[in-house]
């Protein structure tokens, strides 16, 4: 078990392939140069020293009792965690780290009808078309005032660049963004602390959008061109658009984080691929000592674009919006965006050298402190603010770099945290001025103090973690009793499930001088970023029904009086209401082969967690399921003569199995009318009986 | 040798259950879960005529409000006619004729407005549930649309 656990940083499968490759590399490096070899040797001996005897002897006594929520109590906090390669975003409850969500975004989710009914389509359509995936990374909740404020989640998708936001009335997916110039968007959906903005910084440069990318590859130089997007939003309503776009030369933005308090006005993004690499990156684009930090005024950047000095670019993306009152998605397609071209504006950009290909850039509750993490680098840089602007009024710089200014790297460090282990990710904060940052290759957690640079504690983590979370951790108030740390590598923690294993997630009590772990929980796909709010912040806002009198969907029935089925050619459209326990009309015929026919399904109940579903025998798309008050379309074209049945899925009552009825579909050229009922269709001889 | 492997292994399980054992005891102290309310049958406070709910006193007057009866039918025509016929005759929920009659103004009201309450507590609604299998949905309505619907049954009923 111990040298199981041991091999797993150095030995990890496919997935870390890249880091065990340049790990290998630097130690050839540290060889050469003794003194620092030594001290690397050091550092590895004193890690293995601190590891625990076996998994089990980490978890103390107490841990059961501090993530226990008995059967019918809530847990303290919502925990918003992407779900990566899912392309959706999991809700957990902390600290018992139960699921109890899994909020559709970027791709199809058959259970809820996502991306399948008529009104969810738009949703998932880009320039491109409807694309049914994506790959979910970062969430950042909104704030006001550098305060977490409960009202909207945004997260990313990584693939085709888009962003979404998530509202939390009603844990749905409310709006998606596509966004132009971008070839990847990985470096967002990070948030200014008053919402101002979200932004994305493009992972991959590319030709822009308006320029012919049909160019060999390897002219990355001279035609690969990198983006970062400003995307506004609404104060009231949350609605995003794409404000402006920063033209910048042609590199590969990892993550970034706003500015608080002092350093409010400004962004800081992760750079890597300095080196304008376009193949072989983890050789080629690890060359560099240094990449950079990079640090945008974007205040200037609104003045600029106040003053008109952007330029219109002829772009195409979509912009999806879902109306609560029509209970429809809309999708818009957009054809223009304003761009600044970074090396045009003196003043705007400045670059601060971070060792190492820099993957997390952080910045502490007071916006002083700006922790950059080299993945490949064996210390943490710490840049101060201050520091930061006092170099660039005395214009201490070392350089350029393609126009623009490089601050010199001692010149706006406030120190290194040394041997904080191997493979330094991301870093969170606590409210008592510590740090915790996540060491992929080490496999462990070390919280270390922001102003000290000493490190404190260490705790390893199974395995091979990533992002980590400590609610508000990073806002301007972050607390300091729970801390999630979300990991990469799973192996033996959870019972075998064949080659694929859910990835794991650890919490940790941060509330001592020691860093306790106390449960460990699956998740989804594979979690990224996370940011998590206390439970009484949002639950009583949470909806419970949609009233049916506000439903103005086309299609809505109000009563089952208003249901009706209503041919237009080769159209059917069906109104059909669902209360427990029967559909209105239960009895359809004139239905004929090849007829495009829409069952418009409005659920009449007006309580709290009565969902009805709907699906029909055959149907080449999946189950609606309906909210109290909601309408929501399926589409069916018959392809064979015959009988049909269809039914509610969900089972609502104890008369659900009775919840049914049937379609009859003729052929083509049939003469059967259109009728519908329910409850008056009856055998010919039941009616004479009666007469 | 076998024996000796054994015996190790006895004294290390021990020596482990003694190593633990401290925080087993403490563990059981910090239970909070034994707060829920305790809740007894018996019910004396229930009101069988008036059921329970925010309604105490309703005034009916001996003619129709057709205005109310009309904004009542509304009501039931989205919230209420796809469980309830206006005879007799049991769809979902029984058929409404003839339920002014049997029932207070107070007593319909409280429970068309507050009706999983009424549901736990009314002997009469708990044998009616038997028959219908389908606990009445809340279906959230107003004060306004309570009393509406309360004219619309008396017009059902055939009050002029």
């Amino acid at each position: 078990m111990n040298s199981d656990y041991r091999l797993t940083g150095f030995l990890c499968p496919v997935k870390c392939k890249s880091s065990i490759v340049q790990f290998k590399k630097d130690k050839m490096k540290l060889i050469k140069n003794s003194v620092f070899g030594l001290s690397a040797l050091a550092l590895l001996l004193s890690m293995n020293a601190c590891k625990p005897k076996d998994a089990g002897s980490v978890v103390s006594g107490d841990a059961a009792s501090k993530t226990y929520v008995a059967p019918g109590k809530y847990d303290e906090y919502y925990n918003f965690v992407s779900g990566g390669f899912s392309g959706q975003l999991a809700v957990y409850g902390l600290p018992s780290g139960r699921l109890l969500r899994v909020i559709p975004v970027f791709s199809v989710d058959p259970e809820k009808g996502w991306g399948y009914s008529e009104e969810t389509k738009p949703m998932l359509n880009t320039s491109h078309g409807e694309v049914p995936w994506d790959d979910l990374h970062h969430v950042s909740m909104s704030q006001t005032k550098s305060v977490i404020d409960g009202r909207w989640v945004f997260v990313n998708g990584n693939n085709t660049p888009r962003v979404a936001r998530i509202d939390l009335k009603t844990f749905r997916t409310a709006e998606i963004l596509e966004l132009p110039n971008s070839g990847g968007n990985h470096s967002s959906p990070f948030i200014t602390e008053n919402s101002e903005y979200i932004v994305a910084g493009t992972r991959f440069s590319i030709p822009l959008d308006d320029q012919n990318g049909d160019v060999p590859i390897n002219t990355y130089k001279q035609n690969f061109k990198g983006t970062i997007s400003f995307i506004s939003v609404d104060k009231d309503n949350g609605n995003m658009d794409v404000a402006f776009q920063l033209k910048t030369p042609g590199v590969n933005f990892d993550l970034s984080r706003a500015g608080k308090g002092k350093s409010a006005g400004w962004f800081f993004f992760s750079c890597y691929n300095t080196e304008q690499a376009n193949t072989l990156l983890e050789v080629n684009a690890s060359k560099n000592d240094k990449d950079f930090i990079m640090a945008v005024n974007w205040k200037k950047a609104e003045e600029l674009i106040k003053a008109g000095k952007g330029k219109k670019q002829a772009v195409k993306y979509a912009s999806n919006r879902f109306d609560e009152k029509t209970h429809t998605a809309t999708s818009r397609m957009k054809n223009e965006v304003t761009v600044l071209d970074i090396k045009d504006h003196p003043g705007l950009v400045y670059m601060i050298p971070c060792p190492k290909s820099p993957h997390g850039v952080n910045v502490d509750p007071t916006g002083e402190y700006i922790v950059g993490s080299g993945k490949l680098a064996a210390i943490l840089p710490v840049f101060s603010f201050d520091k930061m602007q006092k170099a660039i009024a005395n214009k201490t710089f070392e350089g350029d770099y393609q126009g623009i200014p490089v601050i010199k790297y001692e010149a706006a460090l406030h120190g290194e945290v040394q041997k904080p282990g191997l493979g330094p990710l991301h870093t969170e904060f606590d409210d008592k001025g510590n740090a915790y940052s996540t060491m992929f290759v080490s496999s462990e957690v070390v919280k270390w103090n922001v102003k000290t640079l000493k490190v404190l504690d260490r705790q390893p983590t199974y395995y091979s973690p990533g992002h980590l979370m400590i609610p508000g951790g990073d806002s301007g108030k972050p607390t300091g009793k729970y801390m999630v740390v979300y990991n990469k590598i799973t192996k033996d923690r959870f019972l075998p499930t064949g080659p694929e294993l859910s990835q794991s997630a650890q919490l940790f009590d941060i509330s001592g001088d020691k860093m306790q772990l106390i449960l460990d929980f699956p998740t989804i796909g594979e979690p990224h970023y996370a940011q998590a709010i206390a439970a009484s912040a949002i639950r009583e806002n949470s909806t419970k029904l949609f009233k049916i009198e506000e439903n103005s969907h086309p299609y809505v029935s109000k009563g089952e009086g208003e249901t009706k089925v209503v041919r237009k050619g080769k159209e059917v459209h069906v109104n059909l209401t669902l209360i427990r326990s029967h559909l209105t009309p239960d009895n359809i015929e004139g239905i004929k082969v090849g007829d495009e026919v829409y069952f418009h399904a409005t659920n009449l109940e007006q309580d709290w967690d009565v969902p009805h579903g709907f699906a029909i025998k055959g149907a080449l798309t999946a189950e609606l399921l309906v909210m109290p008050g909601e309408t929501t379309t399926l589409k069916w074209i018959p392809k064979k003569a015959g009988m049909y049945p269809m039914y509610c899925t969900d089972f609502c009552s104890a008369l659900h199995q009775e919840m049914s009825g049937y379609i009859r579909v003729s052929p083509a050229g049939s003469n059967v009318a259109i009728s519908y009922s329910t409850g008056t269709n009856q055998p010919k001889s039941a009616v004479t009986a009666k007469k | 040798m076998k024996k000796l492997i054994v015996l190790s292994l006895v004294v290390f399980f021990i020596g482990f259950l003694v190593a633990c054992g401290g925080n087993k005891s403490s563990d059981n102290t910090a239970d909070e879960s034994t707060s829920e309310e305790v809740k007894t049958d018996e019910n004396p406070s229930y009101d069988p005529q008036r059921g329970e709910g925010k309604f105490t006193k309703i005034d009916v007057s001996a003619t129709l409000d057709a205005e109310k009866a009309e904004l009542g039918n509304k009501v039931f025509q989205v919230k209420c006619g796809g469980c309830h016929k206006l005879t007799d005759e049991r769809l979902v929920g029984p058929g409404w004729a003839g339920v002014t009659e049997r029932r207070e103004p107070e007593w319909i009201m409280n429970f068309i407005t507050n009706t999983d309450e009424m549901i736990d507590k009314d002997p009469k609604l708990q044998a009616q549930l038997e028959l219908c299998l389908v606990r009445m949905p809340n279906q959230s309505l107003t004060d306004d649309d309570a009393r509406n619907l309360l004219e619309f049954m008396r017009k059902n009923d055939g009050v002029k």
